[in-house]
């Protein structure tokens, strides 16, 4: 899962990395007290689980009651790249010498952990040039690598001690949370010489949360997401009106670049999964009917293992319940496909043999 | 390096067939694996034992014997290949149970298993000179001789044509696809779908690229990390030069938003469709804009 800031910091001051002083709130009520502890000046941040927040104006500065009453509202209500504010952190100024990156990351390909660390902070990593680059096995960071990394990014006298002991508790941090990222950029240097995370980004990795019951709190998700997980199936959700389902990762994601080659907009990502049965389809289709956006439906199966009948005898059961009321256009294909499509035919869902013209058919329809 | 050939279908014998090779199959017993274990003994896969804790000393369907152990299971049977079904949360306790008792290619069904498990499995893999392959893997199959894995298989036929691929459907999608446009496959191999891969494209890669029967190859991508980038590159270093086909699925998934698979995930560059396919083409790679394209485009350059 990916954490919000103020969430990133929560586990930072846990495990001993210092922060500047921050309160989270999520309604103006609570922001009002928050912002009589901190006292003005101080920063308002939006969180929300998409990056380039900043140029979006999503951090702003706040010197006086009147200045905070006009942008609390503003930030709390505002949205970047379709995603919605999920909280404001309220967070002294602080008082910046120079900015730092310092990154645990795990890289896939190498598969193991990287440290990445930079003189220059604050910016995206990707445009960052002098990076130095450390692999660590699973995750820890021993005193030398430590003291090493700090010598290569300048750091000198109190500056070493501190970044050395930073780096070992976001070690620390990331084998014991099962983070997949744990980022601190920027990493400020204070005028008073202490070092402080100033930003965090953490991403933990979802298939460990069984044995994180502590991180649950941090779980942001849609009441259709949590419902779709509970059925075993995923869902992304998305602004467009076509819902797009199908079985497997790889095959839905194909679908839904073609549905958006093609000028259609898609509303889910919907992956029914492996296991899927009639009873995980026929959730996935109540879920879709509480979607009012959607104006159509677009199904492509590969059956394999799963039978093409199992999933043809939910739409049936949903058209017998009145469940589905907009068109469906289906593309059936695999273990008895003919035997499903059989089974469709008097009914409102349209067949196509090729994904090609079921995508044709659901664009058409939704951008009437 | 192992010889996943060599493991999976040894020499040919006098008659110019391959060995049928023995597979023990880990959680024999759950749904999930004695579904999938009489799929495969209908393909004509030799299933010659069953692990399951607690029910050792019974049979599965009166006739595989089935022991506590994989180390039981492979003094009693002599097998290489093991096939994992557990949950994901024992997957780290039955790879290493298979790893420590000899097998030398290790499949690894389960969907859902931790980073730091799936990375400390490799590590003994690797201590041990085997093969993992998955976890969250369809798995592998040698048409017409040996399937070990949950891939239907209506999709495959024997050839000469190697399928890597992260995801399951659209594995079957393209072969199928190959299949009916009469090129069938010498290996599929599933690369799995999670971040961390026991075999990754370019181990896959270096497993198959000098067979001799081997005539062309397609690389089926997702987004995600950046094993496509790095398996060009490869191809590039390495020269190779038998024709390969690509697919990426997700060209238009947004970022920072997991797409059904644990791995499937861009952040920032990092793992973007746009950074793979120019990789592809900077290696004379092609690649498909659906997956219907690709047996069209590698007919392109088998007659080029």
């Amino acid at each position: 899962m990916r954490l919000l800031e103020y969430q990133a910091k929560e586990l930072f001051k846990e495990f001993g990395i210092k922060t500047p002083p921050s309160i989270s709130s999520k309604d103006i009520e609570k922001g009002r007290k928050d912002a009589k502890e901190l006292g003005y000046p101080f920063v308002i941040k939006v969180q929300i689980p998409v990056g380039g927040r900043g140029k979006a104006g999503g951090i702003q500065k706040c010197n006086s009651d009147d200045e905070f009453e006009l942008k609390y509202p503003q930030l709390l209500n505002m949205s970047i790249k379709g995603e919605k504010t999920r909280a404001i952190l309220l967070e002294k100024m602080a008082d910046i010498e120079k900015e730092l990156y310092l990154s645990l990351f795990l890289n896939r390909s190498k598969r193991c952990y990287t440290i990445i660390a930079s003189s220059e902070g604050g910016i995206e990593i990707e445009s960052v040039k002098n990076q130095t680059i450390r692999e660590v096995g699973l995750g820890d960071v021993d005193a030398q690598t430590a003291k090493e990394v700090a010598d290569e990014i300048g750091l000198k006298d109190s500056q070493k001690d501190q970044f050395v002991e930073m780096l070992q508790k976001l070690s620390k941090l990331t084998i014991e949370k099962e983070a997949e990222l744990a980022e601190i950029n920027p990493l400020a240097i204070l005028k008073d010489g202490t070092l402080v995370a100033l930003d965090g980004k953490i991403m933990t990795d979802d298939n460990s949360n069984f044995r994180h019951n502590e991180l649950q709190q941090y779980q942001e998700k849609s009441e259709l997401e949590e419902q779709a997980e509970k059925s075993g199936f995923s869902l992304v959700e998305l602004e467009g009106n076509i819902a797009v389902i199908g079985n497997g990762a790889g095959l839905v994601m194909s679908t839904f670049d073609l549905v958006t080659d093609n000028g259609g907009k898609p509303a889910t990502f919907l992956d029914v999964g492996g296991g899927a049965t009639t009873e995980s389809v026929y959730e996935a289709l109540t879920l879709i009917s509480k979607m009012k956006r959607v104006k159509g439906i677009l199904v492509n199966l590969y059956g394999g293992i799963v039978k093409t009948t199992t999933v043809a005898e939910a739409f049936i059961q949903a058209y017998d319940n009145n469940l589905i009321d907009i068109p469906v256009f289906a593309r059936l294909m695999g273990t008895k496909s003919d035997e499903a499509k059989e089974m469709l035919k008097d009914t409102k869902t349209k067949m196509f043999d090729s994904i090609e013209e079921a995508i044709n058919g659901v664009v058409m329809e939704t951008n009437k | 390096m192992t010889d996943i050939y060599e493991i999976l279908r040894g020499q040919k014998n006098a008659e110019g067939n391959y060995q049928k090779k023995s597979v023990i199959v880990q959680g024999i017993t759950g749904k999930y694996g004695s579904t999938h274990t009489k799929l495969m003994l209908e393909y004509g896969t030799n299933i010659v034992a069953g692990v399951t804790p607690g029910k050792g000393g019974q049979r599965f369907e009166d006739k595989i014997p089935i022991y506590e152990t994989v180390k039981e299971a492979v003094e009693a049977t002599g097998a290489e290949i093991s096939i994992v079904f557990v949950p994901a949360k024992f997957f780290l306790g039955a790879a290493k149970d298979a790893l420590e008792s000899g097998i030398k290619l290790l499949v690894a069904i389960p969907e859902h298993v931790p980073i730091r498990d799936t990375m400390k499995a490799i590590e003994l893999a690797k201590k041990k000179d085997a093969i993992m392959i998955g976890p969250n893997t369809p798995g592998v199959i040698v048409p017409g001789l040996i399937k070990v894995g949950i891939m239907p298989a209506t999709p495959f036929s024997s050839g000469k044509v190697a399928v890597l691929s992260k995801s399951g459907t659209l594995l079957y999608e393209i072969s199928n696809n190959l299949t009916s446009a009469g090129f069938g496959q010498n290996i599929t191999i599933g690369i799995g779908g999670d971040p961390v891969n026991g075999t990754r494209m370019i181990d896959a890669f270096d497993m198959i690229k000098d067979d001799p029967e081997l005539e062309a190859m397609v690389v089926v991508g997702e987004i995600g990390g950046d094993s496509e980038e790095i398996l060009a590159q490869h191809i590039i270093d390495t020269g190779f030069k038998k024709p390969i086909v690509g697919y990426i699925a997700g060209r238009q998934a947004p970022k920072e938003k997991r797409m059904g698979h644990a791995g499937a995930i861009v952040m920032g560059n990092y793992g973007s469709a746009e950074s793979k396919i120019s990789m592809f083409a900077k290696a004379n790679i092609p690649v498909a804009k659906r997956p219907g394209e690709v047996a069209v485009l590698l007919a392109g350059k088998m007659n080029s």
